[in-house]
């Protein structure tokens, strides 16, 4: 590919991020949102970040962004971007970046658009502060935008208000504006929760055809393993403000390790599985921020979880090039087994909940 | 798609909850009206639930509605245990009703924000008794706790105590406290995680079992629908498009709106190959001004000049397998 020589002139990657961590400090204690998340991303590539509500994956890219603000905001860590340190500069430093070389989609299209600006001039503001543009060029501009993110009839929806505009079209807006200036690195947070299957299909196809096109990063935010599953290079998967495996998309997949991932992938209900299929649900729900269980956050819902679990947080430990997961149980491992085993005896419901679902699917096989 | 017809209903004395020529629309001013429901029809089996898909602005939402009389439909009529509740008026309405429960896509907005959750749920029995407040404690405590939730620890808090999932679960023990037997879910997970919607999901499945409930299961996640149906209607734009037992509309659609709507799922699997075209403008036509014939035929892939001059009316392709479409990608079959 012609990317080689690019690639020789900057081996560094685009994103570097080491040990984040944002506390927020409540009268209750301190909320320990992100504790301690390092990754990094090369240019053009893709990392989507996956976990349930409260895992701490939206405050993390807000952080990385620079938009917690706030007196009782404590970030510690570093954020390296191009080799320059981002976290802890000021709003105004920060203008430098937003925009031209960051940029953001949100997950509602409607909340994140000025409703009573026409979006001709959300999508102009970006152009004429950053780049100094002239009304008339960033009229121009705007236009192809939105051609480019094939909202039909254009130039009529420059004179138009969000509210006139279906949820697909509005997302479309949004990603028009964050990609005005020409950003190295988007961060995606949950673009297409809040839109329809067939919608959601579109927008990421959109997206993806951008980033080819512009050669941009993308940090993909989204609870739903089903959109990261196809569309992303690397994941990296949130639990209780850290992060408890991180792969290349294709390994991860194949050969899931920490059993979060895998009590999450569980979940999803399939359309290859017939109707009525017991669900493998996770018991409970994420843990207290402010007082996190001891041990392995994670443990309390795990189905492999043994004393240790409860004790030890468990460190990060390498499972192959690049696959990296917090487990001291990890899938398909004996330990894992046998502690399924003593807890599905124990009649712990998170077992007793993959076992029903595992026999659901084991007669279904057998009937057909 | 997009037709009427009712090929597909079932005999009378079989079911227990019949639609007929559903149609609700809404006046919008300038002499314009949305056409949110235009002439479906459908039914339902005690104990069956019905899955009901379709994107935002098919009239999925106000099908259920109507359902309820919440507003009553324009045209059409709901007959429920052989009483049509489109005849129906004040105190006769409102004591059918009650054999009628919602639950609703937002969990925390859908609770009152200042009421104690053991008066949340205790509500319906205010209005219909027992009046008790001791028997009502008896009624709602056990709910609550069949809904997994710990009446002892929760009856005191406010709903913004509880996270997304407790909310649902507490909406759907306020829906079970007047014994209904037919419960709308309008959206009842799409607000909830994948490991929160499984568990609810479960719940309602147990429920259903237990009380013999019927269901009207209204999502856009075919997957969700898939799971917890045994039959499933496609809704377009205020129109049928297709219905069938849930397994079979997933194995053989017939219509090609259900096709694509399959084929936007994203699965969980990176070695599903995925299809990078599709980035067109798919938005829905405007329901005030619907397009001519078959509704779908503005983004329909095999539409032809007969699709735009004549509406398809529903047929019968396979066993327990109906639709509405000129061209369907299974042969119908000879009646």
């Amino acid at each position: 590919m012609v990317a080689n020589d690019t690639t020789s002139m900057s081996n560094e990657p685009l994103l570097v991020v080491e040990d984040l961590k944002t506390h927020f400090h409540l009268k209750a204690g301190a909320v320990k949102a992100v504790d301690g998340v390092s990754l990094s991303l090369d240019r053009g590539k893709t990392i989507g970040i996956v976990g349930e509500s409260g895992s701490g994956k939206t405050v993390l890219s807000r952080t990385i962004m620079g938009l917690n603000l706030g007196s009782n905001v404590h970030t510690e860590g570093s954020v390296h971007y191009q080799g320059n340190e981002i976290l802890g500069l000021r709003a105004k430093q920060m203008r430098n970046y937003w925009g031209r070389e960051i940029s953001m989609i949100f997950q509602d299209p409607m909340t994140s658009l000025n409703p009573v600006v026409k979006i001709g001039r959300q999508v102009t503001e970006h152009l004429r502060h950053h780049l100094d543009m002239s009304k008339a060029e960033a009229n121009d501009v705007a236009l192809q935008l939105l051609h480019e993110v094939r909202i039909p009839e254009a130039s009529e929806r420059l004179n138009a208000y969000p509210h006139e505009l279906s949820g697909g079209m509005r997302q479309r807006v949004c990603i028009a504006i964050a990609l005005a200036c020409g950003p190295k690195l988007l961060f995606a947070d949950e673009p297409t929760t809040a839109l329809d299957v067939t919608v959601q299909h579109q927008i990421m196809n959109l997206l993806g055809r951008e980033q080819d096109d512009r050669d941009m990063a993308m940090v993909l935010v989204t609870h739903d393993l089903g959109v990261v599953a196809g569309r992303t290079d690397e994941i990296a998967v949130m639990y209780a403000g850290r992060v408890v495996e991180r792969a290349r998309t294709s390994d991860l997949f194949a050969n899931v390790k920490m059993p979060y991932t895998e009590a999450l992938l569980r979940s999803i209900p399939r359309t290859t599985q017939r109707s009525h299929t017991r669900l493998a649900a996770i018991p409970g729900r994420p843990p207290d921020l402010i007082h996190p269980p001891s041990g392995c956050s994670f443990s309390p819902r795990c189905a492999y979880a043994q004393d240790i679990c409860h004790e030890e947080m468990p460190s990060l430990i390498e499972a192959g090039a690049g696959h990296v997961y917090r487990c001291h149980t990890p899938v398909g491992s004996n330990a894992a087994t046998e502690s399924f085993e003593t807890n599905l005896a124990a009649g712990l419901p998170q077992a007793v909940s993959i076992k029903l679902h595992a026999d659901a699917v084991a007669q279904q096989e057998g009937v057909a | 798609m997009a037709g009427t017809g009712k090929a597909h209903l079932r005999d009378s004395s079989e079911v227990m909850l019949r639609v007929e020529d559903l149609v609700v629309e809404f006046p919008v001013g300038g002499g314009n009206t949305v056409k949110a429901v235009s002439g479906i029809s459908f039914d339902i089996k005690e104990g069956e639930t019905l899955g009901l898909v379709g994107e935002s602005g098919c009239g999925k939402s106000t099908t259920g509605k109507a359902i309820i009389q919440l507003p009553p439909p324009t045209s059409g009529s709901v007959t429920l245990g052989g009483t049509d509740l489109t005849a129906l008026k004040g105190e006769g309405l409102r004591t059918k009703r009650t054999e009628i429960q919602m639950i609703f896509q937002d969990p925390i907005s859908s609770l009152n924000p200042r009421r104690k959750v053991g008066r949340v749920v205790a509500e319906p029995l205010d209005v219909w008794g027992p009046h008790d407040k001791t028997e009502q404690k008896v009624v709602v405590d056990r709910l609550l706790e069949l809904v997994g939730i710990d009446p002892e620890m929760a009856s005191d808090k406010r709903p913004h105590e509880f996270s997304g999932g407790q909310c649902q679960r507490i909406s759907i023990a306020r829906a079970l406290v007047t014994d209904p037997q037919l419960l709308i879910c309008d959206e009842p997970v799409s607000a909830l995680d994948v490991s929160v919607q499984a568990q609810i999901l479960n719940l309602l499945e147990d429920l259903k079992e237990r009380y013999n409930l019927t269901l009207v299961f209204i999502a856009h996640d075919l997957a969700v629908v898939k799971n917890i149906s045994d039959r499933v209607a496609v809704m377009y734009l205020g129109k049928m498009c297709e219905v069938a037992e849930a397994n079979t509309l997933y194995e053989e659609p017939a219509h090609p709106y259900t096709a694509l709507l399959i084929d936007s799922v994203p699965e969980p699997d990176p070695a599903v190959e995925i299809d990078t075209e599709m980035v067109e403008d798919g938005d829905l036509p405007s329901p005030i001004n619907p397009p001519s014939g078959c509704r779908f035929r503005t983004r329909c892939p095999i539409a032809t000049d007969l699709c735009a001059a004549e509406e398809p009316g529903i047929r019968k392709v396979g066993e327990d397998h109906f639709v509405a479409c000129h061209h369907p990608l299974v042969e119908p079959v000879e009646v």
